[in-house]
């Protein structure tokens, strides 16, 4: 009877043991990411296929398995619609079951795509919105942003033109998620340290020709014009100002989400001395540069910060999922909440509670075509602000998984 | 100061003149378009790539080749125009008894070719063409500073899209064309050689896009993917005007792009659609276009 009790105990308590150790393997065998980014559009240079192209680095880096298990990659052109990229990855998610999904471009797909996250459990590495919104009313368990977002680049841009003198504002606005909550945060910015806001136009996403609302900023008498959108709309934007005289006349630009691609794009000789605030720049230090260096012998460009970003949250994942030795969605997510980030991207980083990683900050400012001693020198970094100041604190935070 | 509908009169009068300079760029696309689809009763989805590869032979023509911006705005609608007439004898001709879905599908999938391929080779940041020297600067018109390149862009469309409603209506050439159009056997059988008509009037309205094109090089970041927004807009302007009306797609140009300046003070985050509110009223009250013929 004894020998039948303990023989019964041995094997239910192995059951668990098995049941338990399978739970905490790696599903199928493979760890499955999806690259999702804008391919083909407006966001193609700062995330695109050179995201693609470090995600692919950090794999190989790592050494193309965890714990044996096999990584595999998949990758989608969300072409900045919302309703593409959530249906992409409620696919990926069904079908294929891709156990984390890296890239994450355009804050209004993001947005959606972390709804369906939340709803399947499963993790998202968002590297290349810049909505604060998206670790704030949209944060979820399941997901972490990392690269930027638009409180510090209010934070860091707006505060420091004030400072100069730049008190009056007219802002131009991309009129969708991105944009609204950018002109909310500088709007707070400026306020708080003594500025005004005269006035702002939101402009429909994308737009090409920014001829008609440069004429109604030069029209407000504002000394700053604030512009509140990326890509090739502040491309374009910064070109029809130059087109009709707009800083001759006394009134200053103040791009707000400015990535290396874009200055390049515009030459130095339209961006010169433009302030901006960045996550990462490729010629910060010994190591950015170093990483870097690799990255331009495969894709012939500069990496932007969204590209390193994507290289470093993928390291980061794979690095948690060795140590949990699962890909299970939470597990991994509380072990890499658990690590401090440090390395060629990030300085002082690590995840709060909202899913916000927050790392150091650096206020850049353009090189003029003197102080430029090659294609892709282009910035120079005036001052580093804190991981800890340049995001918005949880105190202030509307996040449901932080308690205030 | 005067106030026209609460805004101030001379940001009224400055946006009603930014409009008629977008507008230059609304007509020039739809005639070219209205030429095809008139003439031909091809549907030329390409048109917005080819509007873009104008722009891309100018930049590159000048990168490469020193070919300055005077010579560009002959050569390169001669060379892309050209390039249209290959694709209509080797690959629309060949399609050209079929239903009109079919010449759609083909330059859309065109369109996408051109497109990707470039969007492979050079992003899609885009790059700059400088402007002239001659027009750089700008002219004070009291009510706005107007840059001298726009000006320039508002005359040069309009000259361009006179001279092309002049040749269709008014010259032997032209009346060949519609007569080809109209009756291509009997037309034929007077000795005209309407297949190279055809090709010749593809290969115009190619042109009239490569020339837009060029005249966008230095108001735009020259990138692949210039067109392809530009090209749903034309549409519905060439939809509002009446396809294959040559004035009116004309004068509806002008008219949409004063309309969409307007709603961008008015308001601004419409703008994109405004163009396609007015389709589906003209659409409802006349079918046919305002300017075309009831069929």
């Amino acid at each position: 009877m004894t020998l039948i009790k303990k023989t019964l105990t041995a094997s239910i308590a192995m059951a668990a043991a098995v049941s338990m150790s399978a739970h905490a393997e790696i599903s199928d065998n493979e760890v499955r990411i999806g690259y999702l980014a804008d391919m083909s559009g407006t966001y193609r240079d700062l995330a695109g296929p050179g995201g693609l192209t470090a995600l692919e680095m950090a794999i190989a880096d790592f050494g193309g398995s965890v714990n044996g298990s096999p990584i595999v990659v998949f990758s989608a052109d969300d072409r900045n619609s919302a309703d593409v990229g959530a249906n992409t990855v409620r696919e990926w998610i069904d079908q294929r079951n891709v156990d984390m999904v890296a890239g994450l471009v355009a804050s209004s797909v993001t947005i959606a795509v972390t709804k369906v996250l939340e709803e399947n459990n499963s993790l998202g590495l968002v590297s290349g919105s810049a909505a604060s919104s998206v670790t704030n009313e949209h944060c979820t368990p399941n997901h972490i942003h990392w690269v930027y977002d638009t409180y510090p680049l209010a934070n860091g841009t707006a505060k420091a033109v004030v400072e100069q003198g730049g008190d009056s504002w007219f802002l131009l606005t991309a009129d969708y998620a991105f944009g609204h909550a950018l002109e909310a945060d500088v709007t707070s910015v400026v306020e708080a340290s003594g500025g005004e806001i005269l006035g702002n136009v939101r402009h429909p996403f994308p737009t090409s020709d920014f001829s008609s609302y440069i004429l109604q900023a030069q029209g407000s008498g504002a000394k700053i014009v604030g512009l509140a959108n990326a890509g090739a709309d502040t491309v374009n934007a910064i070109t029809t100002a130059s087109q009709f005289g707009l800083t001759q006349s006394g009134q200053q630009l103040a791009g707000l989400l400015i990535f290396l691609n874009d200055v390049h794009a515009l030459g130095l000789e339209a961006t010169q001395n433009l302030l901006l605030t960045t996550g990462w720049y490729w010629d910060m230090d010994e190591q950015s540069r170093e990483w870097s260096e690799r990255y331009f012998e495969e894709v012939g460009r500069m990496p932007t910060m969204v590209q390193a970003g994507i290289y470093s949250s993928t390291m980061h994942y794979l690095k948690a999922v060795e140590a949990a030795g699962t890909d299970n969605p939470e597990t991994v997510r509380a072990q890499m909440a658990e690590e401090p980030i440090n390395d060629f991207f990030a300085r002082n980083g690590r995840i709060r509670e909202d899913g916000r990683m927050v790392h150091d900050m650096y206020l850049a400012q353009v090189k003029t075509p003197e102080e430029s001693t090659g294609e892709w020198d282009l910035y120079e970094i005036l001052s580093t602000i804190p991981a800890e100041e340049a995001y918005r604190p949880l105190s202030e935070s509307q996040c449901k998984l932080v308690q205030n | 100061m005067t106030m026209i509908f609460g805004v101030p009169m001379a940001v009224f009068m400055g946006q009603l003149t930014l409009g008629l300079v977008n507008g230059a760029f609304y007509a020039l696309l739809s005639l070219g378009l209205a030429v095809i689809f008139g003439l031909l009763k091809i549907v030329n989805f390409a048109h917005g790539a080819q509007y873009m590869l104008g722009a891309f032979a100018a930049l590159l023509g000048f990168r490469y080749l020193g070919i300055n911006y005077w010579l560009a705005l002959v050569l390169v609608p001669l060379v892309i125009g050209g390039l249209g007439m290959l694709v209509e004898r080797f690959l629309l001709r060949r399609i050209a008894h079929l239903d009109h879905l079919y010449g759609l599908l083909l330059t859309f999938g065109l369109a996408l070719i051109f497109e990707g391929t470039l969007v492979n080779l050079f992003g899609v940041s885009g790059a700059r063409y400088a402007t002239p020297e001659v027009l750089q600067g700008g002219l004070n018109l009291g009510f706005m500073f107007l840059p001298t390149y726009r000006a320039w862009v508002l005359v040069a469309a309009l000259a361009m899209c006179l001279f092309t409603w002049f040749m269709i209506e008014r010259t032997r050439l032209g009346a060949y064309l519609r007569a080809g159009t109209e009756n291509s056997q009997l037309m034929q059988a007077f000795g005209v050689n309407v297949p190279l008509l055809i090709t010749l009037t593809y290969g115009f309205g190619v042109g009239l896009a490569a020339f837009a094109g060029v005249l966008a090089a230095p108001l735009y970041p020259v990138s692949p993917t210039m067109g392809s927004s530009l090209l749903i807009v034309v549409f519905a302007v060439v939809v509002i005007g009446g396809m294959g009306s040559i004035l009116g797609a004309i004068l509806t140009g002008l008219g949409m792009g004063v309309i969409e300046g307007l709603t961008k003070v008015y308001y601004p985050e419409a703008a994109n659609t405004v163009i396609f509110l007015v389709m589906i009223l003209v659409l409802m009250l006349r079918p046919a276009g305002l300017f075309g013929k009831e069929a």
